[in-house]
C-alpha cells in the first residue's frame, strides 16, 4: 500500500472529525425515513378513542367495540361469576396480575373499574386470535369452571377476569385497555381518566 | 466563455418577464407567525366559505393544534357538520346537487393558495361588485363572471363598479372597470374589511401547507449544519492534496 | 486483538469475493487525471442524487395510492399526515429537478472536453440512454401526483406518438390504455415508475462506469494519461501505485489514485451541493413554480385544460422546437431529432482534438452559440407561444441542429493547437 499517504496528526484529526460530523448527517438523514413508519394522522383519528353505552347491557352479555381495529370485549360479570373468580387462583399463571398487563386502576381482583363490568382487549397474548366467550360451557375446559374464554386456535383458556390457566400456550393475562367512565352508561375506551 | 455566460444571464430575465400578467393583483402581507390572524380566518372560513367549500385534505385536528384552538372550543364552534375531530375537513354538499344549482361543484379550497397564490385570493375577494346581469347579482374583476355569490357581502356590502367606456375605431363599445366604490351597507369599514380577508388568506395560505414553518426553522438547522460539514471537508480535501501541489 | 480480527474477516471475504481488488482497482489504485476541474464534480453527484431518488421514491411508494381515485389525496396525505412526508416528497420533487441540472452540467462537460470521442463512444452511448430514460422515468413520474399539470402535459406528450403515420391514433390509445388518460394509464406509468426504469436506470449507471473504468477518464486537456509501456519518465510516472490492470501494459503520468484523493475532493463537492439542494427543499420547494408547477396543485379534471399548459423545465428545449415547427409530424420528428442527434456526437465530431482548449476559435464558437440556443430554447419552451417567440424559437432549432451539421463539415480538418506532452495543472 504505497498509496497510503503521510499521516500527520491533522490529516487524522480532519478524517475523524469529517466522519463523525458526517455520520451524524447519515444519522439525521435516516430520522425522517424511519418516522415515517410511525402511525400517520390518519391512522390516529382512526384509533382515536371510542365511546360505549352500557345502559342496555343484560347480566351475562358480552359486546364487542372496535378500537384501533381490535375487538375490545364488555361483559357483564353476574354474582355468581365474580364469586366464582376468587376461587380459582392456584389453576391460574398470574391470579394477582404482577405483569404489567393493564392499567393501574384495574389491578385488582376482578381487573376492572367495577366489580360487575369486565373490559378487555379480545386478543389472545399467545398469537393474536380472538378468543371464543363460553358463557355456561365453559366446564368442558377448565372441570368446575362454569364461565371463561376459550381460544379456538391453540387452546388458550382465561378466565372471567381475563386472567390465563396454566398449562396453555398464552403467556399472560389479556390486555385491559385505559378507560374510564364518563359517567354511569358511558365508557370512553383508548384513554385515561384525565388524559383525553 | 464566462463573459459570455454572464451575458446569457443578463438576457435571460428580460425573456421571462416578456410575459407579465395583464391583471393587477394587490399583494396580500399575510403572517403565518400571527395565530390571532389565523384563528380569525378559520373562524371567517368555517362560517362564510365552509357551506360549499371543503377543505378536505385538512384535519380538524390538525388546524386546532397549529392554530391554538382547544379541542373543545374546536368541535363547539368550528365543526359544523358531525364530524369527530380527527377527520378530514369534508363538507355535507353533494357533489351533483352543487354543480346543479353553480354549474360547477364548488372547489376544494386547501391548496387554493398555492394554486392561484395568496395575492390573487386576496384581490379577488376584494373584487366583487354588482352586476344584475349575472346569476347571483355580482361579477368580478379579477375573476369574470364568476359562478359565485358574493358571501362577504354581509361584511364589505356590494360595491358599485366604476365603468369606463371606451369606444374603438370600429365603433364597438368597451367596458373596463376602473375602480369599485363601497356601497356602505357592509357591517365593517373598507379597512377592517381588508384585514378580514387578509386574515382569510392567511388561513388558506396556512391550509395549503401547515407545516411551512417547521419547514423553515429546520432548514436553518440542515443548512447550517451543512455548512459546517463542508468547511470540514474543506480543509480535508486541502491537506489530503497538499501531497500533490 | 481487533484489528487482527479484522483483518482476518476481510481474508474470508477476500477468498470468497474479490472485495480489496475491486476496491484497489476501482477506487485505491485507480488512475484519475490529476488536472480534474470543477466540471468534474456531477458525476458523483448525479450518483447522489439517484441514490436520493431511489430512496425517497422506495418510501414514498409506501404512502401512495396509485389510483385515479386516490393519487391526488394521497400525495397530500404524505404532505400532511405521514410523520415527515413533506420531506420525503419535497426530497423527491427537488431531486427529480436535482438531477437534470447535474446531468446537463455533466453532458456539457463532456462536450466541451470530447469525452465522447475515440476510445469513450461507448461511455458516451452509456450516458445519453441513461439520459433517455432519466427522461422517460421523469415524465412518468410527473403523471403520479395526478394534478392537472400531470393530467395535461402527459394528454399533450402521449398525443406527439399520434403523430406517426398510420398506427399513430392506435400507439396513442395503446399506450393510455383508455380513451383518455385514466387510472390504466397511470398504473402502467407508475409501474414503469417504481419498478422497471428504475431497475434499467441503476443498469445503466453500472455499464456507464464499467465502460469508464476500461478506456479511464479522459481530463480538461483532452491528453490521454497512459502512454507506451516504458515511454514516460519517472518524475511523470509519479509517486503512485496503480493497480496491474492498468499499469501493467502502460506507462501512466499525471495520475493520481482516485482514493484518498477523489474521494475527500467529491466529499467536498458533496457538502456544497447538499447545501443548494438543501435550500431549495426547506425553503423554495416549489422553485418559483419550475420543480412544482402551481397548476398541478388542482386535481387532474379531464373537462378543464390550464390556461397555459409548459412541461417542467427539464423538457423545456426540446419542446421549444416541437412548437417551432408548424406541422405536427415534421415537428415530432425535430423533437426526437433533437435527442436522437446527440447520440451521433461521436461520429460527428471527426477532430482528433478533444479538449475544447486546444481547438480552434470556429469550435468555440460553434459550443457557445449551441449553448446559448439550447437555454433560449430552455426558457422559450417555458413561455406561452406569441408569433415573436415562436421566430426565435425557429431561429434558436437552426441553431441548435446547426452545432451538428457545422461540427461534421469543420471538424474533419480543423485547426487546432499543438497538444502539451504533460497534463497542465
Amino acid at each position: 500500500m504505497s498509496n497510503a499517504p503521510v499521516n500527520s496528526g491533522r490529516r487524522k484529526f480532519l478524517t475523524l472529525t469529517t466522519g463523525v460530523v458526517g455520520g451524524i448527517g447519515a444519522a439525521a438523514v435516516a430520522v425522517p425515513f424511519v418516522k415515517s413508519w410511525s402511525p400517520s394522522e390518519k391512522a390516529k383519528a382512526a384509533g382515536a378513542p371510542v365511546s360505549v353505552d352500557i345502559s342496555k347491557i343484560q347480566p351475562g352479555q358480552l359486546i364487542r367495540v372496535e378500537w384501533r381495529g381490535k375487538p375490545v370485549w364488555v361483559v357483564s360479570r353476574t354474582p355468581t361469576v365474580i364469586e366464582e373468580l376468587a376461587t380459582l387462583d392456584s389453576k391460574l399463571r398470574d391470579p394477582e396480575s404482577k405483569e404489567p398487563q393493564q392499567p393501574e386502576y384495574a389491578k385488582n381482583a376482578g381487573r376492572s373499574l367495577k366489580p360487575d363490568l369486565f373490559l378487555a382487549v379480545g386478543i389472545c397474548t399467545h398469537l393474536g386470535c380472538s378468543p371464543t366467550y363460553l358463557p355456561d360451557s365453559f366446564n368442558e375446559q377448565v372441570e368446575g369452571v362454569e364461565s371463561g374464554f376459550f381460544c379456538p386456535c391453540h387452546g388458550s383458556k382465561f378466565d372471567m377476569a381475563g386472567r390465563v390457566f396454566q398449562n396453555v400456550p398464552a403467556p399472560l393475562n389479556l390486555v385491559i385497555p385505559p378507560h374510564y367512565y364518563v359517567d354511569e352508561t358511558n365508557i370512553l375506551i383508548g384513554v385515561d381518566k384525565g388524559d383525553a | 466563455m464566462k463573459k459570455l455566460l454572464i451575458a446569457l444571464v443578463a438576457f435571460l430575465p428580460s425573456l421571462v418577464f416578456a410575459s407579465g400578467a395583464a391583471i393587477h393583483l394587490d399583494k396580500a402581507n399575510y403572517d403565518l407567525t400571527d395565530k390571532a390572524s389565523l384563528q380569525n380566518g378559520a373562524k371567517l372560513f368555517m362560517n362564510y366559505c365552509s357551506a360549499c367549500h371543503s377543505t378536505a385534505h385538512q384535519r380538524y385536528q390538525r388546524v386546532a393544534t397549529d392554530l391554538g384552538i382547544p379541542d373543545q372550543l374546536m368541535k363547539d364552534n368550528l365543526i359544523f357538520t358531525n364530524s369527530k375531530i380527527g377527520e378530514l375537513m369534508k363538507n355535507s354538499m353533494d357533489k351533483k346537487d352543487a354543480a346543479k344549482w353553480f354549474g360547477n361543484a364548488p372547489l376544494d379550497l386547501t391548496l387554493e393558495a398555492r394554486l392561484r397564490g395568496p395575492d390573487w385570493i386576496y384581490t379577488y375577494l376584494r373584487s366583487f361588485y354588482k352586476d344584475p346581469n349575472r346569476p347571483f347579482g355580482v361579477n368580478n374583476v379579477v375573476f369574470k363572471d364568476v359562478g359565485m355569490p358574493h358571501v362577504l357581502e354581509e361584511l364589505q356590502g356590494i360595491p358599485t363598479a366604476i365603468i369606463e367606456t371606451h369606444v374603438d375605431e370600429q365603433g364597438v363599445e368597451h367596458h373596463t372597470v376602473v375602480g369599485l366604490e363601497s356601497s356602505g351597507t357592509g357591517e365593517m369599514s373598507s379597512d377592517e374589511y381588508d384585514r378580514a380577508v387578509l386574515d382569510l388568506v392567511n388561513f388558506l395560505v396556512y391550509s395549503g401547507e401547515p407545516n411551512k414553518l417547521e419547514r423553515q426553522s429546520l432548514g436553518f438547522w440542515v443548512i447550517g449544519f451543512l455548512i459546517i460539514l463542508f468547511v470540514l471537508s474543506y480543509l480535508l480535501k486541502k491537506e489530503y492534496w497538499r501531497d500533490i501541489h | 486483538m481487533l484489528k487482527k480480527l479484522v483483518m482476518d474477516g476481510i481474508d474470508w471475504i477476500d477468498t470468497r469475493i474479490p472485495m480489496t481488488e475491486t476496491w484497489n482497482k476501482h477506487l485505491a489504485q485507480y488512475p484519475t487525471p490529476v488536472n480534474f476541474n470543477f466540471w468534474y464534480f456531477f458525476g458523483s453527484l448525479a450518483m447522489l442524487v439517484l441514490v436520493n431518488q431511489l430512496l425517497t421514491g422506495i418510501w414514498l411508494t409506501m404512502h401512495y395510492n396509485p389510483s385515479a381515485e386516490g393519487a391526488f389525496a394521497s400525495i397530500e396525505y404524505i404532505m400532511r399526515d405521514v410523520p415527515y412526508g413533506w420531506l420525503l416528497r419535497y426530497m423527491h420533487s427537488t431531486g427529480a429537478s436535482a438531477f437534470f441540472v447535474v446531468i446537463y452540467l455533466h453532458m456539457f462537460r463532456g462536450l466541451i472536453y470530447g469525452s465522447y470521442q475515440k476510445p469513450r463512444e461507448l461511455i458516451w452511448i452509456f450516458g445519453m440512454l441513461i439520459f433517455l430514460v432519466l427522461m422517460a422515468e421523469a415524465f412518468m413520474g410527473y403523471l403520479l401526483p395526478w394534478g392537472q399539470m400531470s393530467f395535461w402535459g402527459a394528454q399533450v406528450i402521449i398525443s406527439l406518438f399520434g403523430a406517426i403515420p398510420v398506427i399513430g391514433d392506435d400507439l396513442t390509445l395503446w399506450i393510455r390504455g383508455d380513451y383518455v388518460i385514466s387510472g390504466a394509464t397511470l398504473n402502467r406509468f407508475f409501474a414503469l415508475h417504481v419498478v422497471a426504469l428504475p431497475l434499467a436506470l441503476v443498469a445503466l449507471v453500472f455499464l456507464h462506469i464499467v465502460a469508464l473504468h476500461e478506456v479511464g477518464s479522459n481530463n480538461p486537456d483532452g491528453v490521454e494519461i497512459k502512454q507506451k509501456k516504458g515511454s514516460a519518465s519517472e518524475e511523470a510516472k509519479g509517486k503512485f501505485t496503480f493497480h496491474k490492470q492498468y499499469s501493467g501494459k502502460k506507462d501512466i503520468i499525471d495520475a493520481i489514485p482516485f482514493h484518498p484523493y477523489f474521494t475527500v475532493k467529491d466529499i467536498m463537492g458533496v457538502s456544497a451541493f447538499l447545501i443548494c439542494f438543501a435550500a431549495v427543499i426547506f425553503f423554495i420547494p416549489e422553485g418559483g413554480g419550475f420543480f412544482l408547477e402551481p397548476p398541478n396543485f388542482e386535481a387532474a379534471n379531464g373537462l378543464k385544460t390550464p390556461a397555459h399548459i409548459a412541461p417542467v423545465w427539464y423538457y423545456t428545449p426540446y419542446y421549444a422546437i416541437l412548437r417551432a415547427i408548424p406541422d405536427k409530424l415534421i415537428g415530432v420528428v425535430f423533437f426526437g431529432g433533437s435527442i436522437a442527434i446527440l447520440f451521433l456526437l461521436p461520429w460527428l465530431d471527426r477532430c482528433k482534438v478533444k479538449s475544447i482548449r486546444y481547438r480552434s476559435w470556429i469550435h468555440k464558437l460553434n459550443i457557445t452559440q449551441f449553448i446559448i440556443c439550447f437555454i433560449v430554447l430552455g426558457v422559450l419552451g417555458a413561455l406561452p407561444a406569441t408569433p415573436l417567440y415562436t421566430l426565435i424559437a425557429q431561429i434558436a432549432s437552426v441553431g441548435y441542429f446547426g452545432f451538428f451539421i457545422a461540427l461534421f463539415l469543420y471538424s474533419k480538418n480543423e485547426k487546432t493547437k499543438p497538444l502539451p506532452t504533460r497534463l497542465t495543472h
